[in-house]
């Protein structure tokens, strides 16, 4: 069989390949932050719950600092004012301003939250991750220490520890943190014994990495998004903590003030009409635990992989 | 299945045994003495107390004391009131606890998972959103403002229900609602969001291709299967409202063994603290126990081992809560 096709050369044309051109970024690269970050902006509660938290940490940063009262300042003369122009939240039973009282309370608070957040992530990461590493014995033995510590009911400890420490702020974050870390090392060994078998690491681990080298370069940075998911909504259950223990009087002592104790100040008032003493820490309380909630629900659906398009 | 149950069992006592000594320990090293304060006493009062409560004996000696004394159920004197034994507090005032917490318990249960399938079914329709807002509020109101709030609504303004007390229905309905709005909250998420993978799955497509009515498909398959990750944290809603007795019994002022355990914290009671301490841990670890066993019993496809190597961060929807 013949072909009447003749093919030659020139048929062929070489097609401008400029390796340059194909090497070009047309649109800017998402790097995986970026993409969280995206898709967390989509989600118009959880910016909502963004935007409270800064809020809050705004005000209870500057608004003491510009008040022209300070949180202690007794004044009988101005007990149990209704909120007005120059006391926009009114007075308490001691003539205390409770607009500054308000935000000197968020400072505590936020404080108390962001502290024993902070803490925990430390020495879980430090522990789940070498708990993690090790795996084997090692992290058999560390994991059923755990285990038992994590199996104590949370509140009970903290109770007591503050029993044992007395009232105050140092003793409360530690009391926090006592029971506070396990939930970080648990979470923070299962993504490890996940990721230590994937070959970047070992790789590190072949040109000599050490065992914290790997920890900190590569297994913890990747582990960042369940951490991250943990720590936003550890904060609003610090804080929680520390308003029912303070509420109870087992948390920050008098003048100090923060909104558990603010709230318990002010139940009195309730049955003789001073509800508006209680409403402004109820309502601050309960927008700080909201916008952490939705934040941290947010971020979780955002680093969700199964819901990555 | 056996070796399993009876690790969790050990793993159990093992876990009560370090709260125990933790306790014991932390209660015998507060800073002071118990009994400092009563200057007027005599040199020979002091040491008969000190003698009755055993304080004069070495730490070690003490401890072995107690444990004793513990095997046998007697949890000692009380250290403040002179006629009260521990065991009579918990005897009296438990029962009380035990009637609100139920009741709340199995309201938090019921609304909770109806709340949950009501959302799912609805999905992105205003039962789901109402659903969803009154879980979000669930989560962000502490039980302590909620229970304040209940008051000036339904007895200062409305005058439904007295404000505190104890003894009739009427004084358990709102602080079983300030106590179970939390675990309400908790459970409707994480029922809702299982109802609807649930529902996602191909047997549920199978159940209406064979002609099943939708009642029947949620009843028997649906719900069935969605139940499943609720159980799970039984336990959690289970501590979270022993812990929040303490809160709300106050305020309502209900004579049960959370108000009495605050009552004891503020009074330096020591051995009331220590005894409560490890009577509420007793109950709360005996109480995981079961749910684990019990989510064995209902669902055999579990696996027992590396159980949270396994499921991916993600899996689960709810947040273990740290109330526990």
């Amino acid at each position: 069989m013949k072909t009447e096709f003749e093919i030659t050369p020139d048929l062929f044309e070489k097609v401008d390949v400029n390796l340059k051109d194909a090497e070009t970024i047309n649109r800017p690269s998402l790097t995986y932050w970026k993409d969280v970050w995206r898709r967390l902006r989509e989600n118009k509660l959880a910016m909502l719950g963004f935007g409270i938290i800064v809020m809050l940490i705004l005000l209870a940063i500057f608004a003491p600092i510009v008040s022209p009262y300070t949180y202690d300042a007794q004044s009988l003369k101005e007990r149990n004012l209704q909120p007005n122009n120059t006391h926009w939240f009114g007075t308490d039973s001691l003539g205390r301003d409770l607009w500054t009282r308000a935000w000197y309370g968020a400072r505590i608070s936020l404080l108390v939250g962001f502290l024993a957040t902070g803490i925990e992530f430390v020495i879980g990461a430090v522990y789940g991750g070498i708990s993690g590493s090790f795996g084997g014995k090692v992290d058999n033995i560390m994991m059923r220490i755990a285990e038992v510590f994590y199996s104590i009911p949370y509140m009970l400890i903290v109770i007591l520890m503050m029993v044992l420490l007395g009232a105050g702020l140092m003793p409360m974050i530690i009391a926090l943190v006592i029971t506070g870390w396990i939930g970080m090392a648990r979470l923070v060994r299962g993504q490890v014994l996940q990721l230590k078998e994937n070959d970047y690491v070992k790789a590190s681990e072949a040109l000599g990495g050490g065992m914290l080298w790997r920890l900190r370069k590569h297994l913890i940075p990747n582990t960042m998004g369940p951490i991250l998911v943990n720590l936003t909504l550890s904060v609003p259950s610090a804080i929680f903590a520390e308003a029912t223990l303070s509420f109870l009087g087992l948390g920050i002592s008098a003048p100090m003030a923060s909104w558990g104790s603010m709230a318990n100040d002010a139940l009195s008032g309730l049955f003789t009409g001073d509800g508006y003493q209680l409403f402004f820490p109820a309502f601050f309380i309960s927008l700080t635990m909201f916008g952490f909630n939705v934040l941290g629900d947010g971020l979780r659906d955002a680093l969700d992989p199964q819901l990555r398009r | 299945m056996l070796r399993y149950m009876i690790k969790r069992v050990i793993m159990g006592g093992v876990t009560i045994w370090v709260i125990i000594t933790i306790t014991f320990l932390i209660m015998h090293n507060i800073p002071g003495n118990p009994f400092a304060k009563e200057g007027k006493m005599t040199e020979a009062v002091y040491h008969n107390l000190m003698s009755y409560y055993n304080l004069d004996k070495p730490l070690g000696e003490q401890y072995v004391i107690y444990l004793k004394n513990l095997a046998k159920f007697d949890l000692g004197p009380s250290t403040k009131s002179k006629t009260r034994t521990v065991n009579d507090y918990i005897a009296d005032n438990f029962p009380v606890s035990a009637k609100l917490g139920v009741t709340a318990f199995s309201f938090a249960l019921v609304v909770g998972i109806l709340l949950g399938i009501i959302a799912a079914l609805k999905r992105n329709r205003w039962p789901d959103y109402i659903c969803m807002i009154m879980a979000i509020i669930g989560v962000s109101v502490p039980n302590f403002i909620l229970a304040t709030l209940l008051i000036e609504i339904f007895s200062l303004r409305l005058g439904l229900v007295p404000t505190s007390g104890w003894g009739t229905v009427s004084h358990m309905i709102l602080p079983a609602i300030a106590m179970s709005m939390m675990p309400i909250a908790h459970i409707a998420r994480m029922m809702r969001s299982s109802m609807i993978e649930v529902l996602g799955q191909d047997y549920i497509r199978t159940a209406k291709a064979k002609g099943l009515s939708e009642g029947k498909i949620i009843r028997r398959h649906a719900v069935r299967n969605a139940i499943m990750p609720v159980v799970t944290i039984v336990g959690t809603t289970f501590a979270n409202i022993v812990v929040g007795s303490f809160v709300v019994e106050n305020i309502f002022r209900v004579p049960g063994l959370g108000k009495y355990f605050v009552q004891s914290i503020t009074n330096r009671d020591y051995s009331v603290i220590l005894g409560t301490t490890i009577f509420y841990s007793i109950i709360l670890i005996v109480a995981y126990i079961i749910v684990d066993l019990l989510y064995i019993l209902i669902d055999p496809r579990i696996q027992l081992t590396n159980s949270d190597k396994k499921t991916s961060f993600f899996k689960k929807k709810t947040v273990e809560s740290k109330w526990g």
